[in-house]
């Protein structure tokens, strides 16, 4: 919503600067976006005249102008077709800045001709895209003053974003009663009184709605006019326009503009003679079109609110009207529409038309509707002032929608709610001048609400309305009173449990990223079938169209990109969400890592050597360790899903419930993704592992350790290639669960020596005795018992 | 007894000959040894009477004492020159770098979050969270916007394909469904905060389909307007570590609250940073409001019993700002150049105690 200064003043009596005024409109939720002077951007700019213009020695198209600028003459080069002995127009000097064209004027010569400076088109100046010749002032414009005065432009423009509970403040007007309220000046008074018809009208309004949809258009006001001359209208009035960024078109369209932004009553003129018989409110039939004023054709639907003669369409209604109804240079009667329309329908018909108008923006905020009748005088007397003729009596159809609702504010709800001291009185004035109309009754202030505030609904909306009034910086700030004297856990133990395995994988060298919870389909596919809950119904594009099935999709892109930039060896995780379907607990939270490339930079002390699934079981299993998974029991198990390399990757379990699953990524995947291999990565479904139990509080068990010496045996066993090398360490510890305190794989290889389809595990035993050091006779026996139980369960071989 | 001054003198000097370990010994076997000089001398002294044999073992025991100490002491200055000699030749370049480790760091959104929390953890919130694919109910109609308000123009819905049955879900446009969900499920007093993905159909230099919003609620019975502007002012001179750092709290319009306002700190820009608490310049960074009493009735809460306030901050902005981040869309990137230039380390929680800041 833009205004100017001057038209601002045309409603409220002040005297206050406009940077006070700039500050107040925001504190009173009017929020300012900026206050422009376009004088400012003109400065270097005068006025001139042609003192002579001649034919150009050398160049049919160019004219040479002698140019009087107030200052005296010079010599100007113009290329303009109306550049002509006598005119005015706008001078710009050698050493100033074109705005329109970026242009810095420098003396020149233009084909042997000396010229200096230049006069200007409204496109040079930046004020519109017209550039078929220079400005012309008019006659009586002096010579040598500022250009933006003699153009009307010299007046601060000021642009509010006005909320959209606040309809009424999308006139001038409304803006004016509100820095009233504030004290920033008086409001004048409102002319509407009626006018008295001279005649009655030709043509008559009728509705003609479904039952029960009479609100489409409860009421809408119109009268005639006839013997007017639409010209072009009066220099104030277009200036008003341009100033707000609208072009003036002629006195009876730049009236309804003009009403617009200064009531926020949007209105319509159909040119009399291009009416057939009565217009009539009505839905469109479905496929009726419209060729609309802005020169495109609209297809109509059942539903829409339209404006009809007998012949057809005439107009949308709180919309656009038709071009071929539209008055023009040549009209001479005319019919003026003041409606209401429903926000909604109008909002909807807007929506689905694509239609965005200064109308469609009111009526869908919500319009005063007392507007009907004092629109339809307003715009009488301007007409009439402005374009001469006569008006008729009003013809009317539907009724005022009642609109007289009252509210309660119990003054002590402004400190208790609004945490405001605002005596009762001064509350209730405060209303007052808001337009409210307020008594107290039983110490409350009952306030009648204007027809203009449709947004106002109860007493908190009156608790808002004295808080803005009265200033919200003017509302003492109080701390927050705590509950407890010490804060409880802000966190639950799954919410800590992200942060832990945030932090304990970042400890181990992954960058965390954050990347788009959404990713192109024909990506996502390569990781799970996508159900339709996941589809977007309008992504912002293509390569958005899916929420991710899994996280490591975006990670692997993630990937390319940095090798693209010279960073191939890129480690990155990411916590976030991942779906399987569209139902809240479809919704998991998983923390997977990508590595990708080389584990580590070429090094003089370290062996190069690319990532491989037990980087990604490692980060797995810390990831989990950090979140208090029970690592020790986990299994290690093929089955993860097909994005995974089927022989280098894994889960890990708890029996059916798998906390993990990680490996290399299935070299399809990463061609389908553009990405170069080696990747691996893994997934941690945090909200899978179990909550620790919290019985038993935080003490921890009492140390047990043995003061017995501990022994090492190593044994080298001949299994099945295929036998999991962790069947052979579970064998060796069950031999004794109380001796046996650990064992480990420390050597795997295969070799023909071996034989065919077998592998060679070599294992670490150590022994913990704990009544007495362990004799020879003690370890062979237990030596002997791990070689039979792993042989009897992997059907294992010692190793000669 | 010159005999025994003799031996001490040409065993002495032969210790002190000795030019590496083996020689020493082999004076120390000649001297020391079982078949050596000072062994075979006092082997000799049962010959004589008592008072010889004291005499004289005085005398042994006193060259033996002498010889074996001079040895102690020639092997301590031989194996400081051998372990000289092997320093010295073991010598590395200690320019060389030392093997490659990766330190991984935290997001600037993750940082950000976790500072928020541990300031609105001080004032008693706790940390709530819901899913990202809402229906419309959690994210509209509780929230007092129905279906053709204009307010819904203000939110770029994005929307899930449409069921058989004719609904459709949508990506959360604000955090705020979970206000509903935590008022649909506890009973007041509440004090919340709720961290998290937020989506918008927006692209440009300001915004990003996706983006992090913290959202606060309180709900009792007697919190207002004054101690939401408090919550506020707090929260701001925490995070952005300024006392008493101003804020503008200009009125605005939100469906789901009433009195609303948005919020500004008062800053200026010098360069890339930007200064708080001084200038001119006003920079919005949340909106808020006392809950609306629709809100409050559409999660069965009796708004002439309780009341409340909420706010929204974006995470994204408050990053920014404290920060020095100067373009939205790179949070999202993965640039490894931009995660290492604005990450975190992961070794400290944010805490007000130890500072927000590792």
């Amino acid at each position: 919503m833009k205004f100017t200064l001057g038209w601002l003043e045309e409603h409220l009596e002040t005297d206050a600067p406009l940077d006070e005024i700039a500050r107040r409109l925001t504190m009173l939720g009017l929020e300012v976006e900026g206050v422009e002077n376009p004088a400012a951007a003109l400065a270097a700019f005068r006025t001139a005249r042609v003192v002579e213009a001649k034919q150009h020695p050398d160049a049919d198209r160019l004219r040479v102008c002698i140019v009087d600028t107030g200052k005296g003459t010079v010599q100007v080069v113009c290329g303009a077709p109306n550049a002509r002995t006598g005119m005015k127009g706008v001078f710009a000097p050698s050493g100033s800045h074109v705005p329109g064209t970026g242009l810095h004027l420098k003396k020149s010569n233009i084909r042997g001709v000396e010229s200096n400076g230049m006069l200007l088109s409204e496109r040079e100046l930046g004020l519109s895209d017209e550039h078929a010749g220079i400005i012309e002032l008019p006659d009586d414009t002096p010579v040598g003053v500022p250009a933006a005065a003699a153009l009307g432009l010299d007046q601060p423009v000021i642009e509010l974003a006005v909320t959209p509970n606040r309809g009424d403040c999308l006139g001038v007007r409304g803006i004016a009663r509100d820095l009233a309220a504030a004290g920033v000046g008086t409001l004048k008074p409102f002319e509407a009184a009626p006018l008295p018809g001279r005649f009655e009208s030709p043509i008559r309004w009728q509705c003609d709605f479904p039952a029960g949809a009479g609100d489409a258009c409860p009421m809408v006001v119109g009268r005639s006019f006839r013997g007017v001359r639409n010209g072009p209208s009066p220099k104030w009035l277009q200036d008003r326009l341009k100033a707000i960024g609208l072009r003036p078109i002629s006195a009876l369209v730049d009236i309804t503009n003009y009403i617009t932004f200064d009531l926020g009553r949007p209105l319509h003129v159909f040119d009399l003679d291009k009416v057939a018989g009565d217009l009539t409110m009505r839905f469109a039939r479905d496929g009726e079109t419209l060729d609309a004023l802005d020169g495109r054709t609209y297809t109509l639907e059942d539903g829409m609110t339209v404006i009809a003669d007998a012949s057809g369409v005439k107009g949308i209604g709180g919309i656009m009207g038709g071009a071929a109804s539209g008055c023009t240079e040549s009209t001479t009667s005319l019919f003026l529409e003041v409606a209401l329309f429903d926000p909604v329908r109008t909002a909807l018909t807007g929506r689905k038309l694509g239609i965005n108008s200064d109308a469609r923006y009111r009526f869908e905020r919500g319009l005063d509707p007392q507007s009907a009748l004092w629109g339809a005088e307003v715009a009488a007397r301007m007409i009439l002032d402005l374009c001469g003729g006569e008006a008729s009596a009003l013809t009317t159809a539907g009724e005022m929608p009642d609109w007289r609702r009252t509210a309660t504010l119990r003054p002590e709800r402004l400190a208790s709610f609004g945490g405001a001291d605002v005596p009762r009185d001064a509350a209730a004035a405060i209303l007052d001048r808001l337009g409210f109309e307020t008594k107290v009754e039983n110490g409350r202030i009952r306030a009648s609400i204007p027809s203009w505030r449709p947004d106002i609904e109860g007493e908190h909306c009156l608790v808002e309305e004295v808080l803005r009034i009265h200033g919200f910086e003017n509302i003492p700030a109080l701390p927050l009173q705590r509950e407890t004297a010490l804060p409880a856990p802000a966190l639950t133990p799954a919410q800590r449990r992200v942060a832990l395995a945030r932090r304990q994988l970042a400890g181990r060298g992954l960058m965390e990223a954050v990347t788009w919870s959404f990713m192109a389909e024909a990506q996502a596919r390569l990781f799970a079938d996508i159900p339709d809950g996941l589809r977007l119904a309008n992504p912002i594009s293509a390569d958005l169209d899916v929420m991710r099935p899994s996280i490591l999709a975006n990670l692997a892109l993630a990937a390319r990109r940095n090798a693209d930039r010279g960073y191939a060896d890129v480690a990155l995780f990411e916590i976030g969400p991942a779906w399987r379907d569209d139902t809240p607990d479809g919704q998991d939270t998983v923390a997977a890592g990508l590595r990708h490339g080389k584990m580590s930079p070429r090094h003089w002390a370290a062996p190069v050597r690319p990532v491989d699934a037990f980087d990604a079981k490692a980060d797995a299993l810390a990831a989990l360790a950090a979140v208090g998974a029970p690592v020790e029991n986990l299994q290690a198990d093929r089955g993860a899903p097909s994005y995974y390399h089927p022989g280098r990757s894994g889960v890990l379990r708890l029996g059916p419930n798998v906390l993990a699953q990680f490996g290399e990524l299935h070299p399809a995947v990463l061609r389908g993704l553009d990405v170069g291999g080696p990747a691996v990565g893994f997934e941690v479904f945090l909200g899978r592992v179990p909550q620790p139990k919290s019985k038993g509080g935080r003490a921890r068990p009492p140390l047990d350790v043995s003061a017995f010496q501990a022994v090492t045996r190593d044994f080298a066993f001949v299994v099945d290639a295929g036998q999991p090398a962790d069947a052979v360490v579970r064998a060796a510890q069950s031999a004794d669960k109380v001796l046996i305190a650990d064992v480990s794989v420390f050597d795997v290889f295969e070799g023909e020596a071996l034989g065919a389809g077998r592998k060679s595990v070599a294992i670490s035993v150590t022994l913990q005795p704990r009544e007495a050091t362990l004799t020879d006779a003690e370890i062979d026996a237990v030596a002997a018992k791990i070689v039979a139980n792993v042989a009897k369960r992997t059907g294992a071989t010692l190793r000669g | 007894m010159e005999d025994l001054e003799q031996i001490r003198a040409e065993l002495l000097a032969a210790v002190a000959a000795a030019a590496g370990p083996d020689a020493l010994d082999a004076v120390r076997v000649n001297a020391l040894g079982r078949k050596g000089r000072i062994t075979e001398l006092m082997k000799g002294l049962g010959a004589l009477d008592a008072e010889a044999r004291r005499a004289a073992g005085q005398e042994l025991n006193s060259v033996k004492a002498a010889v074996a100490e001079a040895i102690d002491r020639r092997k301590r200055t031989l194996d400081d020159a051998a372990l000289e000699g092997r320093l010295a030749a073991e010598s590395v370049d200690i320019s060389l770098p030392v093997r490659p480790e990766r330190q991984g760091l935290l997001h600037p959104i993750s940082q950000t979050i976790d500072e928020v929390i541990a300031i609105m953890g001080e004032m008693g919130f706790a940390v709530a969270e819901g899913p990202e694919i809402e229906d419309d109910f959690h994210n509209f109609g509780a929230l007092n916007i129905p279906p053709e308000h204009p307010a819904r123009q203000m939110h770029d819905t994005f929307y899930m394909k449409e069921k058989p049955d004719g609904s459709r879900l949508l990506l959360r446009t604000h955090t705020s469904p979970v206000q509903i969900r935590t008022m649909e499920s506890t009973e007041p007093p509440i004090r919340i905060i709720v961290p998290g993905r937020t989506y918008r159909s927006d692209s440009d230099m300001t915004h990003t389909p996706m983006f992090h919003q913290v959202e606060g609620l309180v709900i009792d019975k007697t919190t207002h307007f004054g101690h939401l502007k408090g919550c506020l002012i707090e929260f701001c001179s925490a995070f952005f570590e300024v006392a008493n750092v101003p804020l503008r709290f200009r009125p605005s319009y939100f469906p789901f609250t009433e009195p609303s306002a948005e919020v500004d700190i008062n800053c200026s820009r010098q360069g890339n940073t930007l200064k708080f608490g001084e200038g001119d310049g006003w920079l919005e960074i949340a909106g808020c409001g006392m809950v609306h009493p629709n809100v409050l009735r559409a999660c069965n809460i009796d708004p002439e019993v309780y009341q409340g306030f909420a706010f929204g901050i974006g995470v994204e902005r408050l990053a920014m700002l404290k920060y020095g981040i100067p373009d939205l869309r790179t949070f999202f990137e993965a640039d490894l150049r931009w995660l290492r230039h604005y990450g975190f380390l992961p070794l400290e929680v944010p805490t007000l105690l130890r500072g927000l800041v590792p």
